[in-house]
């Protein structure tokens, strides 16, 4: 079975200016609305707070579990659906933690185990983080981040070029930005989960760059007669098949994990499959437009 | 069979027979004879995955400096008055400093000085300030000092808390140091998430002072303290309100007895089924408290634990044989809770809750039913794929997928690392990069092949082609990894960690595995159209 006949020759390289400018007005527009917000919309892990997660065994209203949760008069307290409708699940949270209201979480159960009863309700989850553990979560996570590019990038430089090296890095910050730039334009909030998600478009990204910029490293051995332009563009038709069967069975995969992982697995799908469509996307109009602006401009002796 | 695919061939049935042994003991129950000679660790789940809670807690090592000046005042004064030394202010100005008075300092400076060396050596002059009728010492802990209280602090309280959750009784839990002054405690499967954190975060600091009885209570919240004396008080909890009442109590200051001389402690019931806590003290321990009744009797003494005033009874005669009681409106469980909370001993200083985490066991048990049905539904469907998509050499690459799983779920149960859900996206990151490396390969086989190359031929051109694009991605996401590891916390660590495994793995199955397969099959039998 064959999905790409094997000599095909589409034209990538004719459409890059197309291509760049969809992908440079999306990046503006993740830019602007984490411009606008004041950066990613942090989740409890990162600023700290406390969220508790009841689910009840009968019906119960939301406005019935705000009007009880706001007897106790918490700051900032917010109550929403939590999973599927009628799941009778919320998320009660609040930026408060136990450091400054002893025993938080127990007063919540009690009001509502108070008006609900008892054996009505169970606490599923309760997550309670401290300013100064969000802030050093923050700080570690970047470090992390920022180290492992580091890392990668010096690895390619060895590998193969700078130009290829820089060209994978740009693309990888263009994915990470663009799926923040949605995650922030739809309000999701990132935490640890969200990073890890991050993190696996990340991992995902460079392979995909590689598998192009290796065959382009081959073709220029091989194709000493053709300019890099059509190099490029036959490097892009031959992997073009393993690109489309790697996404493809990457994306089955995730859509799985989308509507049948439950709530936990939910918003790290989603990433996931926002990552893996701008990164497949990004790894052929991306990082090539680069390596070829990069020989405009930094020509290189033996290549005409 | 050619010599180097016999090597391969033993070296993956090596790894394979590895893979089994450490993955047998999550699979089935092992014999006993296996479980005493083998290792039997269990691949295990994160607290997020089965349930529990996670603790990250502060000890404030403040506390335990301010503890120290408070003893040394208290030490001091006895010194100086023994010593008739007069003295005239004596406090503590700092976390870790105290200043003291010294009266005619022409006549009492030497022989302060040297008393101060004799018998505190761990006080430090910080400043003299020396005018004509009094001198003014600034004393500190020194440096070495304050390092070891704090410390102390930390390792004492390590070890206090892992004596109460062993007393508390939860399976396999997790006590360790985090950094300097940070205490991480995971308990998996854990009920009563509340009655665990009373446990393990109460100070529990017991001790003895008597009541101040000759001086008038009233007089004395008004503001006309004695000057040895302070303010404690008893708190009840009515059980049905919820209300709480205080009583105070006019104390001493100075403590006769604490926690420290108990041997163990215990739950009874008097004869209106009230349950009361008994104690027990070493010979010590029993000594001091023969004296302090003797010397005190019909006066009050009350028992306090962490500043609370429990009971104040009155001693009626001299008790001799070293034991107590705790009297207070006990429940038989917070009874025993405190029986478990004493005999573990008190905290050299208080804790602080930085970070608590409780899943309960049904969203633990949900989420695993969803991780699984939905992983494996999906990883079902890639193996379909693969199989219909490439036919006998898909079938092949499902096979080293499958065996690059098994190895990273024995690799976990190796290490004893835990499997977390940033562990499960790790892993499918692996899955994708490892169906990509067969992709690589299968790819480039039919290229060559429509090249007009023989099977063999195409074969041997299709990895070594492929070799240097798979080699690169996994290794840079290998580096990426390790930095992840070595910079990351918990939820990064987890992902690392499969991450790194998983691909260390994959170059091995697609790389070395399917290979063998492909060269044992070409060289057995004359194939002229591969099935792919």
């Amino acid at each position: 079975m064959e999905l790409i006949k094997p000599n095909i020759n589409f034209d990538f390289v004719g459409k890059i200016k197309w291509a760049l400018t969809f992908s440079l007005s999306l990046f503006a527009l993740s830019v602007l609305s984490l411009l606008l917000k004041g950066g990613p919309r942090y989740g409890l892990d990162f600023i700290g707070g406390t969220v508790v997660q009841v689910k009840f065994a009968n019906q119960v209203d939301i406005g019935e579990v705000r009007a009880a949760v706001d007897n106790l008069t918490i700051e900032g307290i917010s109550v929403q659906e939590f999973g599927e409708k009628d799941a009778n699940e919320y998320l009660i949270s609040m930026k408060t933690t136990s450091e400054e209201l002893e025993g938080i979480s127990d007063k919540i159960r009690a009001v509502l185990e108070q008006k609900f009863g008892a054996k009505s309700l169970e606490i599923r989850r309760v997550e309670m983080v401290g300013p100064k553990v969000g802030k050093d979560l923050r700080q570690k996570g970047m470090l992390a981040v920022i180290f492992s590019l580091i890392g990668m990038l010096i690895y390619i430089w060895y590998r193969f070029e700078l130009r290829f090296g820089l060209g994978a890095i740009f693309c990888l910050v263009h994915d990470v930005v663009i799926t923040l730039g949605v995650f922030s334009i739809l309000n999701k909030p990132v935490d640890l989960i969200i990073v890890a998600a991050l993190l696996t478009i990340v991992g995902y990204d460079i392979n995909d760059t590689i598998i192009v910029c290796d065959r382009i490293r081959e073709n220029m051995k091989k194709m000493t007669q053709k300019s890099l332009r059509e190099v490029i563009n036959t490097s892009i038709n031959q992997t073009l098949s393993r690109t489309i069967i790697t996404s493809g069975t990457v994306v089955i995969v995730l859509i799985a994990l989308f509507f049948l992982g439950g709530e936990v697995l939910h918003d790290f799908s989603f990433c996931l499959l926002i990552g893996v469509f701008f990164g497949t996307f990004s790894s052929i109009y991306v990082a090539t437009p680069l390596v070829i602006y990069w020989e405009k401009f930094f020509p290189k002796k033996k290549r005409r | 069979m050619e010599k180097s695919l016999k090597w391969k061939f033993i070296l993956i049935v090596v790894i394979l027979v590895i893979t089994c042994f450490y993955l047998a003991p999550s699979v089935f129950t092992m014999p006993s004879w296996w479980t005493s000679t083998f290792p039997s660790e269990k691949v295990s789940l994160g607290l997020d995955l089965q349930g529990g809670m996670h603790l990250l807690l502060e000890v404030e090592t403040e506390k335990a400096l301010s503890n120290t000046i408070d003893r040394m005042i208290g030490e001091l004064k006895d010194v100086l008055l023994k010593e008739r030394i007069p003295f005239d202010r004596i406090e503590r100005v700092q976390n870790d400093t105290l200043l003291i008075e010294i009266l005619n300092p022409e006549e009492y400076k030497d022989k302060f000085t040297k008393l101060l060396e004799e018998q505190f050596p761990i006080l430090e002059k910080q400043s003299v300030d020396e005018k004509e009728k009094v001198v003014t010492y600034t004393l500190g802990l020194s440096l070495k000092e304050k390092q070891y209280l704090q410390t102390f602090a930390v390792d004492k309280g390590l070890e206090t808390i892992r004596n109460r959750v062993d007393e508390f009784g939860v399976a396999e839990p997790i006590i360790q140091k985090q950094s300097e002054d940070r205490i991480l405690i995971q308990l998996p499967g854990i009920k009563d998430p509340k009655r665990a954190i009373d446990i393990i975060s109460r100070t529990a600091l017991l001790e003895f002072k008597i009541v101040n009885d000759e001086n008038d209570l009233n007089k004395a919240l008004k503001g006309e303290m004695p000057f040895d004396s302070e303010i404690l008080y008893s708190k009840l909890e009515d059980k049905k309100t919820g209300e709480m009442t205080k009583t105070p109590y006019l104390l001493k200051k100075s403590t006769l007895l604490t926690g420290e001389h108990l041997t163990t402690a215990g739950v009874r019931f008097d004869q209106f089924n009230r349950p009361y806590v008994t104690l027990a003290f070493d010979s010590i321990g029993g000594k001091i408290f023969e004296r302090i009744t003797g010397e005190n009797i019909k006066k009050r003494l009350a028992i306090i634990l962490d500043n609370n005033v429990y009971s104040a009874p009155v001693i009626k005669d001299r008790i001799g044989g070293g034991g107590a009681i705790i009297e207070g409106n006990f429940t038989s469980e917070t009874a025993r809770d405190l029986a478990i909370v004493l005999r573990a001993g008190s905290l050299p200083a208080p804790v602080r809750i930085l970070e608590q985490r409780t899943v309960g066991p049904s969203l633990g048990q949900d989420s695993i039913r969803e991780g699984l049905t939905s992983t494996l539904v999906g990883g079902i469907a890639v193996v379909a794929f693969m199989a219909v998509y490439y036919l006998l050499s898909g079938v092949l690459a499902n096979a080293a997928l499958l065996l690059n799983i098994l190895i990273i779920l024995a690799a976990l149960a190796a290490f004893r690392a835990t499997l977390s859900l940033p562990g499960i996206a790790g892993i499918v990151l692996t899955i994708g990069m490892a169906v990509d490396a067969n992709v690589l390969i299968l790819e480039r086989i039919r290229e060559e092949i429509r090249a007009g190359k023989t099977p063999r031929a195409a074969i041997d051109a299709g990895y070594s082609r492929a070799m240097s694009a798979i080699i690169d991605s996994n290794l840079t996401t290998i580096i990426s990894a390790l930095f992840l590891f070595q910079f990351g916390t918990g939820p990064i660590k987890g992902f690392a960690v499969t991450l790194t495994i998983g691909l260390t793995a994959s170059l091995f199955t697609a790389i070395v595995c399917t290979r063998v397969v492909y060269d044992y099959v070409l060289s057995k039998w004359r194939v002229k159209k591969l099935s792919i």
